[in-house]
């Protein structure tokens, strides 16, 4: 909304009150708001977690297999990251697209900086990180890398940390100057796939695709280095195919955990955050992609690659046992939970349609028409650290 | 989403697919948009996979692009698919990428 336009509503309220309604009804607050990748069609769904209901769908974002997204600190703008390189500024408010650009051939993801002036995106093709304006879009820096980058988060003080697929550099970028500054902090190992910041924004986990293992960088130190550890997981036994690269935006970290997915190993692994010692291991369905966290509970939930996607469970991170399994829908991509944990949300590629489950009952409670959903983002993820 | 019609259209031209029902093969194509589209992009631009258009795949030889689907490459993230399909979808998911935008 305009600042006139904000003037004139205001004025209208205090001066008629029978107008204050229709004041409220162009007045959208966004902290129940989401953003539903639709990622065969290159659209958006803004949904409305109060309502449960979806409100406006915004097209023209380019090819959003694998598209993700970060929120602005006041939650009015969700800014989309596309496969082929687009950048996408989504006004919530307005309903509709405040700023485009096609930064690069082909992406992964990006980050805001935690004081919300920077984005920066992650890019396979060319290799590197860019970093932007985010009122304008404006470019502000271009880090090239030699090759494909992968789990680029926001690190406190103005910094971004990423990884580098082909060659396991991991790097932290600061911008807090007038010129950037890049160190790279170590080497990860063999094909990092993904890397995720904890929540207190002290450890990066980068997880590893080409040997067994996971590389945790103390960010807290002033002199990150790299600490492996789960690197013998699943030693006895062949390796199954994994189907769908795991995700680790998701890692859950539980009872003083981190609930780990094992790669190429139907199970979760679970491991003690101060030591980095396996603790326990869940066999569950199928290949994990997200673990998740029930917020305010001691469950964590967790979908499937392919061929068991369809199927949701939930395990208990004190006994470490799958306490439910659920079968919401044919594909399930993603999940997302409600800030406080009352409500979650998958997305059901196949059925064409999100799927909202009541976590006391764990029944379905409504459900959204949706084309090929995958990532829900829903607008609290503007205040927290490393998303 | 490619319609029924069009498919079918498709099929006459194209002996080389006739031998996939085309409930089937309207599976195949959803799961090569889509779990294909994963790593390799929606618009097979690639990705973390490499790009798997037409043109990217023009010297490479059918039988090739079968036993990579079937087998994977070891030391990559590209998994081998035969536990989900058989040799003869696998050629039909060859042809499609070989011949088709």
């Amino acid at each position: 909304m305009r600042p006139a336009e904000f003037a004139a509503l205001v004025f209208l309220g205090l001066a008629a009150m029978p107008v204050v309604s229709v004041a409220e009804d162009r007045i959208q607050a966004t902290g129940s708001l989401g953003v539903v990748i639709e990622r065969a069609t290159g659209s958006v769904l803004v949904v409305d977690r109060a309502n449960r209901a979806a409100l406006n769908r915004i097209e023209g974002l380019g090819d959003l297999s694998h598209a993700s997204l970060t929120y602005s600190p006041d939650e009015r703008f969700a800014y989309v990251f596309a496969r082929d390189g687009g950048l996408t500024k989504v006004d919530l408010v307005e309903g509709k697209i405040a700023a485009r650009i096609v930064q690069a051939g082909n992406s992964i993801g990006g980050a805001i900086s935690d004081d919300g002036k920077l984005v920066a995106v992650s890019n396979y093709e060319p290799g590197g990180v860019k970093v932007f304006d985010a009122g304008t879009l404006a470019p502000v820096a271009d880090i090239p890398a030699s090759g494909k980058t992968i789990g680029l988060v926001d690190v406190p003080g103005r910094r971004f940390a990423w990884a580098v697929w082909d060659s396991g550099e991991v790097f932290l970028g600061d911008f807090s100057g007038a010129e950037p500054r890049i160190e790279m902090i170590g080497n990860a190992g063999q094909m990092p796939f993904d890397a995720v910041l904890t929540d207190d924004a002290h450890t990066y986990l980068v997880g590893l695709f080409g040997e067994k293992g996971v590389t945790a960088f103390d960010l807290w130190s002033d002199r990150p280095e790299p600490r492996r550890f789960l690197t013998d997981y699943g030693k006895e036994g062949q390796d199954m195919p994994v189907y769908k690269m795991p995700h680790l935006q998701g890692w859950a970290f539980a009872e003083g955990q981190f609930a780990l997915p094992a790669v190429g190993r139907h199970e979760i692994l679970w491991v003690n955050r101060d030591s980095l010692e396996q603790v326990a291991a869940t066999p569950v369905a199928g290949q994990p992609v997200f673990i998740i966290e029930q917020p305010a509970s001691p469950y964590v939930w967790v979908n499937f690659a392919l061929p068991d996607n369809d199927t949701v469970q939930v395990v208990d991170s004190r006994t470490h046992q799958v306490v439910d399994t659920l079968k919401p829908g044919k594909s399930i991509l993603h999940m997302e939970f409600a800030p406080r944990g009352a409500e979650v949300w998958l997305s059901s590629r196949d059925d064409n349609k999100l799927v909202i489950i009541d976590t006391a009952t764990r029944k379905q409670v409504a459900e959204i028409p949706a084309q090929s959903p995958s990532g829900i983002f829903f607008t609290n993820r503007a205040h927290q650290p490393g998303l | 989403m490619r319609s029924a019609p069009t498919l079918l259209a498709l099929l006459a031209a194209w002996p080389a697919l006739a031998g996939i029902p085309t409930d089937r093969a309207v599976e195949l194509e959803h799961m090569l948009l889509q779990d294909c589209g994963s790593c390799h992009g929606l618009t097979r631009k690639g990705g973390l996979g490499r790009p798997l258009t037409r043109s990217a795949l023009e010297t490479m030889p059918s039988e090739v692009v079968v036993a990579i689907i079937l087998d994977g490459i070891p030391d990559t993230a590209m998994p081998p698919w035969r536990p989900l399909l058989t040799e003869e979808e696998a050629a039909w998911i060859a042809d499609y990428l070989k011949t088709k935008e």
